[in-house]
C-alpha cells in the first residue's frame, strides 16, 4: 500500500526500512520563541550542560512578549541571548530582526520541502505549507531536541481535504479553513494530519496556503500539509534565496496512499467566513453578522500578517476612513513585510485611513500586549484563536476573519462583506 | 500507584488560556503559575483545590497553544491527575513529559462534581468512593508507559543516553 507524503518524510527521518506505530525521529530544524525557549533551556540544563545536537539547527525567535513588554519578558529574552552566547547557536533573534516565528524562518529559508521541523510553538504546523513535517511541541520535548537531534512521535493518521470549484471575489484561504474547522470541529482532526489538496489549493499563492496550515492545530490536528509544486520551489528561491537541487520535485501522496478520511467540498458557493466568540469552530457566514458592533480590528499574526494581507487591506482601505470609535491595529508580520508595504504605499494608506501600524510581534492575538481588550469589548481579527479572554479581559469578544472582512469592518464599525463597501 | 481525591468537574474543550492565561507566561515558576490557574472561566480555583485532587474533563482537554505552562499550573496547584474524555495532543506529551499523569475515560460523565475518588492508575481504574462504581480507563502504550514510569521525559532520556554511553 502506498505512504501519505507524511509518512514518506517520517521514514526519511528513521532508521527503520517501515513505519511502526511510534517512531524516534531525526529533527532537521527546531526553534523555540520568548515564551516556550526559557522553559526549553531550563529543562536542557537538567538533561545536559555539556552540548547542543547542532548549533546551527537550533534557533530562538523572541515575537511573543517582545519589543518586551515589561522586565520579566525582558530577563526571558536575556536569558535566551545569553544560552545562545554560550552554546554558539547564530540563529537568536530579537524582535527587531525577525518579527513573528512562523512567518520570518519561512522568509529565510530555515525550512525546506520534506524536512522534519519541531517548533516550541502550537503554530508550529504553518510551515507544512512548504511540504515540510512541522509539529507543534512543548518546552520538554524541545530541550529533548536541543541535546539528542530525535524526537519520538507516534505516526498519525492522514486525512486528505480536497476543494473544488473557484473562489467568489473576497473569499480567501482563511475562509476556506474557518468553514474546514467548522465543519470537522475544533477537535475533528486530533492527532491527525490534514492534508490540504485540490485546485483550490493549487491556485491560492504560498501566503493563503501559510494560512491554511496555520490553523491545522485549532482542528487538534498534528500538523497540516500542502504537496509542494512549482509555487513552492518559486518562493523558496525568490523569497528565502533558496536554489533546491536534489530534492525530488515529484515527492507527493502515493495515489493508494491511506487516508482516514477524504473530504470534497465544492467552494464555489462560499461567502466570507467568521469564527465567532468563544471557539474558532463557532463559524457563520459575514452576512448573518452584520449587527455586530466592533471596538477594534486587528490586521496581522502568523496567520494573517503577510505582505498580501496587507495588499488586499490596501486596496480596501484607501481613500476610506476607519469608524470613529473604533481601534484599528495592523501589525506587519516580519520587517521584511513592513519594508515591502512602505515601499508599496501601504503603510501611507493605512495612516491616512485613521489605523496605528504596531511593530512585528504577536502581540494582541495572545493577549500579551500592544491592544489588549477591556471588558465587555469586541474585536474583529484576522488572528486564530477566539476562546475567553484570549486577547484580554475574560468579559470580551473575539471573532475571526480574513484581512478583507476585517478591512471592511474597521471602516464600517461593525462586521461587514467587503461588498458593501467595495462593491 | 493509588491516587485519592475529589473530584473537580470541567466540560469539553478547555484550552490552554484557560487553564493558564497568557499574560502570565512570563513566569516558569509551578507555584505562581498554579494559583493563576483556571482564572479566567473558574476564578480562585486553586483555592477550592485540595492536594491530591483530580480534574475531571470532557473531550479535547488542553487544545490550543503548546505552552508547558498549561499542565505545570494543573500541578503547581496541587492537582494530582487529569481524567478527560480525550486530550490535545501536545497537552497529552507535555503532561507526561513533565510527570502529571492523564487517563482517558469516556465514561467520565458518570463522575459528579465533588465526588470522591480513588485511582489505581497502572491498572487504570477509577474508583467513585461511596457509589460502589468502577470505571475502566484507556491502556497506554507501552512506549509512553516507559516515559511515565520515569515520571517524565528528562529522567527518561537522561537514562537512555547513560545506556548508550555504556554500551
Amino acid at each position: 500500500m502506498g505512504l501519505t507524503l507524511a509518512e514518506k518524510i517520517f521514514l526519511r527521518h528513521s532508521s527503520k526500512k517501515r513505519l511502526e506505530d511510534f517512531v524516534y525521529s531525526n529533527i532537521d530544524f527546531c526553534f523555540a520563541n520568548d515564551i516556550t525557549g526559557p522553559l526549553a533551556v531550563k529543562q536542557f540544563y537538567k538533561i545536559t550542560e555539556k552540548r547542543v545536537f547542532n548549533s546551527k539547527r537550533i534557533a530562538f525567535v523572541c515575537d511573543h512578549f517582545t519589543p518586551a513588554k515589561d522586565k520579566n519578558s525582558a530577563n526571558n529574552v536575556a536569558f535566551l541571548r545569553n544560552f545562545s552566547l554560550r552554546f554558539k547557536i547564530p540563529n537568536f533573534f530579537d524582535i527587531n530582526q525577525c518579527g513573528i516565528e512562523h512567518v520570518f524562518l519561512a522568509e529565510k529559508g530555515f525550512i525546506k520541502p520534506l524536512d522534519l521541523v519541531v517548533g516550541a510553538d502550537s503554530h508550529t504546523c504553518t510551515f507544512g505549507a512548504l511540504g515540510a513535517l512541522a509539529i507543534g511541541v512543548g518546552s520538554t520535548d524541545l530541550a529533548g531536541v536541543m541535546a539528542t537531534g530525535t524526537c519520538w512521535f507516534k505516526v498519525p493518521k492522514s486525512l486528505k481535504f480536497i476543494y473544488k470549484g473557484r473562489l467568489s471575489k473576497w473569499v480567501s484561504a482563511k475562509d476556506l479553513i474557518l468553514y474546514t474547522i467548522f465543519k470537522i470541529g475544533v477537535d475533528g482532526a486530533l492527532y491527525k494530519v490534514m492534508e490540504f489538496s485540490g485546485p483550490v489549493i493549487k491556485s491560492l499563492n504560498m501566503e493563503g496556503r501559510f494560512t491554511i496550515c496555520n490553523m491545522a492545530i485549532e482542528a487538534g490536528a498534528k500538523t497540516g500539509i500542502i504537496e509542494p509544486d512549482g509555487k513552492t520551489f518559486n518562493y523558496l528561491r525568490r523569497v528565502a534565496g533558496l536554489k533546491l537541487q536534489g530534492l525530488n520535485r515529484r515527492l507527493k501522496s502515493d495515489p493508494d496512499a491511506s487516508y482516514e478520511e477524504i473530504y470534497e467540498w465544492d467552494v464555489s458557493n462560499l461567502e466570507p467566513q467568521v469564527a465567532c466568540p468563544h471557539l474558532p469552530s463557532n463559524v457563520k457566514p459575514v452576512s448573518k453578522l452584520s449587527s455586530v458592533k466592533l471596538d477594534q480590528v486587528v490586521i496581522g499574526s502568523c496567520t494573517n500578517g503577510r505582505i498580501s494581507d496587507l495588499r488586499v487591506a490596501a486596496k480596501i482601505l484607501k481613500g476610506r476612513k476607519v469608524k470613529s470609535n473604533s481601534r484599528v491595529i495592523i501589525i506587519p508580520a516580519t520587517p521584511n513585510i513592513y519594508k515591502q508595504a512602505l515601499k508599496e504605499g501601504l503603510i501611507r494608506i493605512f495612516i491616512e485611513a485613521g489605523c496605528i501600524i504596531s511593530p512585528p510581534t504577536c502581540g494582541p492575538c495572545l493577549g500579551g500586549h500592544m491592544g489588549i481588550l477591556g471588558k465587555g469589548e469586541v474585536s474583529l481579527a484576522t488572528t486564530n484563536r477566539n476562546f475567553i479572554g484570549r486577547m484580554g479581559h475574560p468579559e470580551s469578544f473575539v471573532y475571526l476573519a480574513s484581512p478583507a472582512v476585517a478591512s471592511a469592518s474597521a471602516i464600517k464599525g461593525r462586521i461587514t462583506h467587503p461588498q458593501e463597501v467595495v462593491g | 500507584m493509588i491516587i485519592r481525591g475529589r473530584a473537580h468537574k470541567f466540560g469539553d474543550n478547555i484550552n490552554t488560556d484557560d487553564i493558564i492565561a497568557a499574560k502570565y507566561l512570563d513566569s516558569q515558576d509551578e507555584k505562581f503559575l498554579g494559583s493563576k490557574c483556571m482564572e479566567n472561566i473558574y476564578p480562585n480555583f486553586s483555592k477550592q483545590v485540595k492536594k491530591g485532587d483530580i480534574i475531571i474533563a470532557g473531550k479535547n482537554f488542553g487544545c490550543g497553544s503548546s505552552r508547558e505552562h498549561a499542565p505545570l499550573a494543573i500541578k503547581g496547584c496541587g492537582i494530582s491527575l487529569v481524567i478527560a474524555k480525550s486530550f490535545a495532543r501536545i497537552f497529552y506529551r507535555n503532561s507526561i513529559n513533565i510527570g502529571l499523569p492523564l487517563l482517558e475515560c469516556k465514561e467520565v460523565d458518570s463522575i459528579k462534581d465533588k465526588d470522591f475518588l480513588e485511582v489505581d492508575l497502572s491498572k487504570g481504574e477509577i474508583k467513585i468512593v461511596g457509589r460502589s462504581k468502577v470505571l475502566n480507563s484507556e491502556k497506554f502504550p507501552l512506549f509512553l508507559q516507559e516515559i511515565i514510569n520515569r515520571e517524565g521525559l528528562i529522567a527518561w532520556l537522561r537514562c537512555n543516553l547513560k545506556e548508550r554511553r555504556n554500551r
